[in-house]
């Protein structure tokens, strides 16, 4: 028999009615942007510096600079939590002093090694840059600022976004670190594993799902944008000047020969033709079916198991009359191993167990799983 | 337009680290002229023109622009504008970005940058690029935009750091004469790096033949070319033939020398040079392909030179013979072909004559590798 029985829609639902993680979800993107923010600045400055370092000093420093990634997360969210509440005990401040909030404990924790891998992407890009770009800007009249921000800065722009992007979802998916800094601001992933240690609901594949969803349809856009663009060049390319200069150059469509535009296009339509579907599809007729059979299978179960401890007992009764016979009273009930009763020292005594276990089984379920699949939760969902 | 705007080397050193890239070099560049500096490469030459420009500062002397001393202002507020030898056109800005940054950097409106765009892009002659990308250009025309976008600074000092060196030869040729035109039409003054010295002799008033480091010869082309005054400077401008010896005799601007090879040869003294030259001292002397002529058979004397031809080739214009020289390299002679007969000479021992004039005798030093 399958797990699954009745589509339902309804941990979408409860989903969105879970404080935590919806309070979750809003830390982690919290997080994420502070992070981003600070690692990509911290990354663009440590690659900048990289390639204009004196050479004999490169390779020490590059040392230096790659190591947090070496590092355990552990050990840095304990140094930065153990570093901040030092400097800012020098600094006299109280436990509730901005230097020991967990969102600002989060983003540093994090940021230290995370600008490492933006430093990665942004040197890739930065050793292409051809530095006679800044200096010719600089011939032109333009200040070192200047020349950063309209030359070099737009060069940089696709690693800069790869970077952020990378940052985002390292800092998402970031536990290790996170657990020791994040105070009064718990992230996603930390009340995800503080739910998972009482057993996971639908809920949380609700969210996973929602999460590849949303993954699926960001990796298509771009990929579509970047088609879009290189087809955009090709045409540009076999152009004619009077055509570019009167602006009325023929740009391809958005889908043709786009094979990302086009699966976007499709998951965009699926994504939308379940999403309707789950608001109008109402499962209570198959879950009403599913009770009613399960019921009238739990109650011939009981009956067969009660026809059968009757025969026992009365085979009992003629065997005790026979000899004096030890009772046997040893009730292990409390088992609550993942492995059932397997282990039980009584569990090869007698089979009189097994029916009192067959009546109490709708609640008795201890498997790791929790209630999730029992039918018998969809029964109190429904009463709620 | 104006006179331009003079240039002045004072006594410039410029050292990196122990090695020298420029020795204590003196220049006077004449406000409007276009003036070379030509030398192989690693001479220093590209270094000076970071002095000039201002990316790097002289280790010792003064760069004078104008007649005001350039010490410590920044390559942004220098009246000066580079063209990059690999041109360093913004790769992501169209071409009339490209052109008018200066403008951009000087707050100008998108419109009035537009339309200097377009004036400048007629001038270099392609009219209506200005929405492409540097990278949808030819090689030839994402030259004429650097110009351009170098002219549209308005500097008054236009350094270019060999900028027809990734062109092929054709192109080459022609972007000499453009940027001659446009150098005569706008009036600044031109500083010119190259290592060809065809460009360097076309192109320029005024040449200055460098070799590591050392400003060697400062002169017009013709000056350059007709009386060297150092060895390297006669080996590296065009094609010459080196007799090696000992000056025999002075006779006033003339001197005998023997040679090594060819016994007694008389030559002028170049001019640089004259008075200098002492009886028994190692000279040098030049004899260009072209001032030889044959001689009849059995003619000898102290402008006669004879040799055996090691072979001929037929160049369309002038027909090439190629003799044994000294030290393993070979004489070469240019014969114009005017149409006269012409037998094969391979094998055989002619004799050479030249007008005195046209040999030029200088100290022996140090010759320009080939």
């Amino acid at each position: 028999m399958t797990p699954w029985e009745c589509l339902t829609f309804e941990w979408f639902g409860a989903l969105f009615s879970d404080e935590r993680i919806l309070n979750g979800i809003w830390n982690s993107i919290l997080v994420g942007f502070g992070t981003v923010i600070l690692s990509v600045s911290m990354g663009l400055a440590g690659a900048l510096m990289l390639t204009q370092i004196w050479p004999k000093l490169r390779a020490t420093y590059y040392t230096v600079i790659i190591a947090p990634i070496l590092i355990p997360g552990v050990v840095l969210g304990i140094s930065t939590l153990v570093f901040w509440d030092r400097i800012n005990r020098m600094l006299g401040l109280g436990a509730d002093s901005f230097l020991s909030n967990g969102l600002f404990l989060t983003i540093i924790g994090q940021s230290t090694f995370i600008a490492s891998y933006c430093m990665l992407v942004l040197v890739a890009r930065l050793q292409r840059y051809d530095i006679a770009l800044t200096e010719a800007a600089l011939d032109l009249g333009a200040t070192h600022a200047q020349a950063f921000r309209k030359v070099l800065l737009p060069f940089m722009k696709p690693a800069i976004a790869s970077a952020a992007v990378l940052a985002f979802l390292a800092s998402f998916e970031n536990y290790n670190t996170t657990t020791f800094t994040f105070g009064e601001y718990p992230t996603l992933t930390i009340e995800l594993a503080q739910k998972v240690r009482y057993g996971i609901t639908p809920a949380i594949s609700a969210l996973a799902f929602i999460i590849v969803v949303l993954t699926v349809f960001a990796a298509l856009a771009n990929e579509a944008n970047l088609r879009r663009k290189e087809l955009v060049a090709k045409a540009r390319k076999e152009a004619t000047v009077e055509e570019l200069s009167s602006g009325r150059i023929r740009m391809p469509g958005f889908l043709s020969s786009n094979w990302a535009a086009v699966a976007l296009v499709v998951v965009a339509c699926a994504t939308v033709v379940v999403v309707g579907t789950a608001t109008v599809y109402s499962p209570q007729q198959c879950i009403a079916d599913v009770q009613e059979q399960k019921r009238l299978e739990t109650e011939e179960r009981i009956n067969e198991l009660r026809r059968q401890r009757d025969l026992r007992r009365q085979q009992q009764q003629e065997a005790e009359q026979g000899n004096a016979a030890e009772p046997n009273q040893s009730q292990p009930t409390g088992n609550n191993s993942g492995f059932g009763n397997v282990f039980a020292p009584s569990a090869l005594s007698g089979e009189e167990e097994e029916a009192s276990e067959a009546e109490e089984a709708p609640s008795g379920n201890n498997s790791g799983f929790g209630n999730v699949f029992d039918p018998g939760s969809l029964n109190s969902g429904q009463d709620n | 337009m104006s006179a331009g705007v003079g240039v002045d080397l004072e006594n410039l050193w410029i050292r990196f680290g122990d090695f020298v890239a420029v020795r204590d070099a003196n220049v006077n560049i004449n406000g409007g002229d276009f003036f070379s500096f030509l030398g192989p490469s690693g001479c220093g030459k590209t270094t000076i023109l970071r002095a000039v420009s201002g990316f790097l500062e002289p280790s010792d002397g003064r760069v004078l622009i104008g007649g005001n001393n350039m010490k410590g202002i920044g390559p942004n507020k220098r009246p000066t504008a580079l063209i990059f030898q690999n041109l360093a056109l913004f790769p992501l800005m169209k071409i009339w970005e490209n052109i008018t940054f200066s403008m951009e950097i000087r707050g100008a409106s998108a419109k009035e940058r537009r339309k200097r765009a377009d004036e400048l892009l007629d001038m270099i002659a392609l009219p209506g690029q200005g929405d492409k990308l540097p990278s949808e250009l030819s090689g030839g025309q994402r030259q004429r935009v650097a110009i351009a976008r170098a002219l549209c600074a308005e500097p008054d000092v236009l350094l270019l750091d060999e900028p027809l060196s990734a062109l092929d030869l054709k192109l080459r040729q022609h972007m000499r004469t453009e940027l001659r035109e446009i150098q005569q039409r706008v009036g600044i003054t031109f500083i010119y790096i190259t290592h060809d010295q065809g460009e360097a002799l076309t192109m320029s008033d005024n040449i200055a033949v460098m070799k590591a480091g050392v400003i060697d010869q400062i002169a017009d082309g013709k000056t350059i070319y007709n009386d060297p005054s150092t060895a390297f400077a006669a080996s590296f401008v065009g094609e010459n033939n080196v007799f090696r010896g000992k000056v025999k005799r002075v006779m006033g601007n003339e001197a005998l020398i023997e040679t090594n090879r060819s016994g007694d040869l008389v030559a002028r003294i170049s001019s640089a040079n004259q008075g200098r030259m002492k009886e028994g001292e190692d000279a040098m002397m030049f004899i260009r392909p072209e001032a030889f002529t044959l001689a009849p058979e059995g003619a000898s004397g102290d402008h006669f030179v004879t040799a055996k031809v090691n072979h001929e080739e037929f160049e369309g214009n002038a027909f090439n013979i190629f003799m044994e020289g000294e030290g393993g390299k070979e004489l070469k002679v240019s014969i114009p072909n005017l149409g006269q007969s012409f037998e094969d000479h391979t094998g055989q021992n002619i004799t050479l004559e030249y007008e005195t004039n046209n040999a030029v005798c200088v100290p022996a030093g140090e010759l320009a590798a080939e």
